[in-house]
């Protein structure tokens, strides 16, 4: 019988959770299936996150496994795993900031938990975030900034929403390194995150989910 | 008759720096002039605060304050960062107009922006800075990259400065480039030794990482010179610096600049062993660092800024596996010298607040973010004076009252006893002046120990 690649992946076993895929791969197992387990492995990652049984590193190290097993299984796979998503939620460190930990984490988060993150990553200017906005129809927007110099760009970046008239069809969060529910009441935005799994249950609760 | 250095107990040595800081020497390496006897008695006062807040032995007369920016002086002196980090007769007036506008009883000087032509000529990769990736009003920032590779354990175990001179460098620096085809110089041992070691300095690559070399350093010099009469001047004016130079906590060494934080992470799964050889290995040249720079400059304190401890960053068993003991170390080796390590935990690190208070009591300065600040005077606190607390936040968008409150409820909570410094938590870039004065005004009004 074939071991558990579900939990060996949420234990973050890599060396065996490498030698199941490669066993199931050879054995003619259904690459979506494998594709299926693992993605059940890192959500079980990200609850142990949220409980803080995990931290930091293991995310960092169940991605890590992650990116080996899909490098293992991607070309056999022909139908692509798209799954049900919650909702899409559009993700990025505002202008000028160009940290990228903090939203990284978050993103995992948001991503394990089901959710369609379009990052769009660091420095990233208030007209871009409304170009995604418009583009993907996202109902979230997370705004992600460390230094203290975010405050004036997450304000610039909800003004600029508001300037596109997509104001009232989007949530908008902050969180980030000196980000307060002070800053949001600055910013304009809907909710201030402490952590990603403050991030987590926002994007649940705007979603109708949570 | 006066003891030698070497036979005075750590604690004869941490007098001995406090003392030299008391009488402190010019640029020039002559006693200092002050202004006036009033700024002598301002500057002298201000570091017996400071001293006697980290000492626990007896109460300062108040409070002492610090103001602990980042780029917040350049703001408010209406020029740009770029401008800062480029000229530096401009950086030097914001800075001055700074310390003398709000008259912290410690500051950091202006080296906060650095010399910009210097990361411009060695074309620096491992900071965006403002024009080079980052806007000009905005402040530098680590651009995190694997700048040592998994496989690269032995190579800095084995010879650490070998390893920076010839691999590290070149990653970091484009125009140094060239060093990646240098010999190790510990092979330059006999006649037959001398020309085959010195080919490669013949060769052009290298010829030209060492003229970029030398460029930096003269510019460096000119960024130093302007420092230094700076110093001099604000000294003269009653207001000390509160910093000699720097160390790290060997992880952060590895994890911020080396492998960086997804690479350290890993390395903790994958390879932990060879992780903690080299945190031991780094361990003596981070005490090496801290105390030359702390003898050189007459002045014992030296700051550590702390990154991946803060809570979530790692568990509470890798923090005491990876992190703390090697730090911990750091700090004793600092302490035997005489010199107070000041390590800032910014962000979070409630969770780390039992384990960093095994420490001598009296001997470190904690700067203090976002932490539970009663739960770290009850723990930390009672050993080490803390500083800090402050939040950006109330800084940056608050009012002066709402300040006013924050300082005077965290004098209550923390003064009491002494041990305590009231400071901002965090280094600030964006803050609202009359917000920066209600930090020290409410001290100086609210901390005096009666």
């Amino acid at each position: 019988m074939a071991k558990d690649l579900v939990n060996t992946l949420a234990d973050l076993k890599e060396q065996e959770a490498i030698e199941i895929v490669k066993d199931r791969l050879s054995a003619g197992d259904d690459p979506f299936k494998i594709m299926e387990d693992a993605r059940k492995g890192m959500e079980i990652v990200g609850k142990r996150f949220s409980e803080s049984e995990y931290f930091i590193p293991d995310l960092v190290y169940s991605g890590e496994i992650l990116r080996v097993v899909t490098e293992l299984v991607k070309p056999k796979l022909t139908k692509t795993t798209e799954s049900k998503k919650l909702g899409k939620v559009v993700f990025g460190t505002v202008a000028g900031d160009i940290h990228d930990i903090g939203k990284d984490i978050v993103v995992f988060m948001l991503d394990v938990n089901g959710f369609e993150v379009h990052d769009l990553g660091v420095d990233i200017p208030a007209q871009k975030f409304v170009e995604k906005i418009k583009e993907t129809g996202a109902p979230i927007v997370g705004l992600s900034g460390f230094l203290t110099l975010a405050f004036d760009s997450m304000k610039e970046t909800v003004e600029a929403i508001k300037a596109a008239g997509l104001r009232d069809k989007v949530k908008v969060m902050i969180g980030g390194g000196q980000m307060s529910d002070e800053i949001k009441n600055y910013t304009g935005a809907d909710a201030y995150g402490k952590d990603a799994m403050a991030g987590v249950s926002l994007a649940k609760k705007w979603t109708g989910v949570g | 008759m006066e003891k030698q250095w070497e036979e005075m107990s750590s604690d004869e040595k941490q007098e001995e720096m406090f003392n030299r800081w008391l009488s402190p020497k010019d640029s020039q390496g002559n006693g200092l002039k002050f202004q006036s006897p009033q700024t002598e008695k301002a500057f002298k006062d201000r570091i017996t605060r400071i001293k006697d807040a980290i000492q626990m032995k007896k109460l300062p007369d108040r409070v002492p304050v610090f103001l602990a920016p980042s780029f917040f002086p350049v703001y408010y002196a209406g020029i740009t960062p770029q401008e800062s980090m480029y000229d530096y007769d401009k950086c030097c007036m914001a800075f001055k107009k700074f310390v003398l506008d709000f008259e912290p009883d410690g500051h950091l000087g202006a080296f906060v922006p650095g010399a910009g032509k210097a990361l411009e000529i060695l074309d620096y990769k491992l900071y965006s800075w403002p024009g080079h990736g980052v806007s000009p009003d905005a402040s530098y920032q680590a651009n995190e990259g694997e700048y040592m590779k998994a496989n690269e354990y032995e190579a800095l175990i084995d010879d650490p400065s070998n390893f920076f001179s010839n691999t590290y460098l070149p990653r970091v620096f484009g125009a140094l480039e060239g060093f990646k085809m240098l010999p190790a110089l510990t092979g330059i041992l006999e006649m037959y030794g001398v020309a085959v070691n010195f080919i490669p300095f013949g060769l052009p690559p290298v010829q030209a990482s060492y003229k970029a070399f030398f460029e930096a350093g003269a510019e460096a010099l000119k960024w130093i010179g302007a420092m230094g009469a700076w110093n001099d001047e604000i000294a003269a004016a009653g207001f000390p610096i509160i910093v000699a130079g720097f160390t790290k906590a060997p992880f952060d060494v590895i994890g911020d600049t080396l492998r960086g934080t997804r690479g350290i992470m890993l390395d903790m799964y994958r390879q932990p062993d060879k992780l903690l050889e080299a945190l031991d290995r780094l361990t003596p040249l981070m005490i090496k660092m801290g105390v030359g720079t702390a003898q050189m400059a007459g002045h014992p304190l030296i700051f550590m800024p702390l990154h991946k401890g803060a809570d979530g960053f790692l568990s509470d068993a890798q923090f005491k596996k990876f992190y703390w003991p090697t730090f911990r170390k750091v700090m004793m080796g600092l302490i035997a010298e005489g010199v107070v390590p000041m390590p800032a935990a910014e962000g979070r690190w409630t969770t780390r607040l039992e384990v960093v208070q095994d420490l001598p009591k009296g001997k470190t300065l904690w700067m203090i973010d976002q932490s539970d600040i009663a739960k770290a005077k009850k723990t930390l606190g009672k050993v080490a004076c803390m500083y800090g607390n402050v939040p950006s936040d109330i800084l940056a968008v608050g009012t002066p009252q709402q300040v006013k409150d924050y300082v005077k409820n965290l004098i209550n909570t923390c003064a009491k006893g002494g041990g305590f410094i009231v400071s901002n938590g965090a280094f600030f870039d964006q803050a609202k002046a009359e917000n920066v004065h209600a930090v020290v005004d409410t001290t100086k009004e609210y901390g005096v120990y009666k």
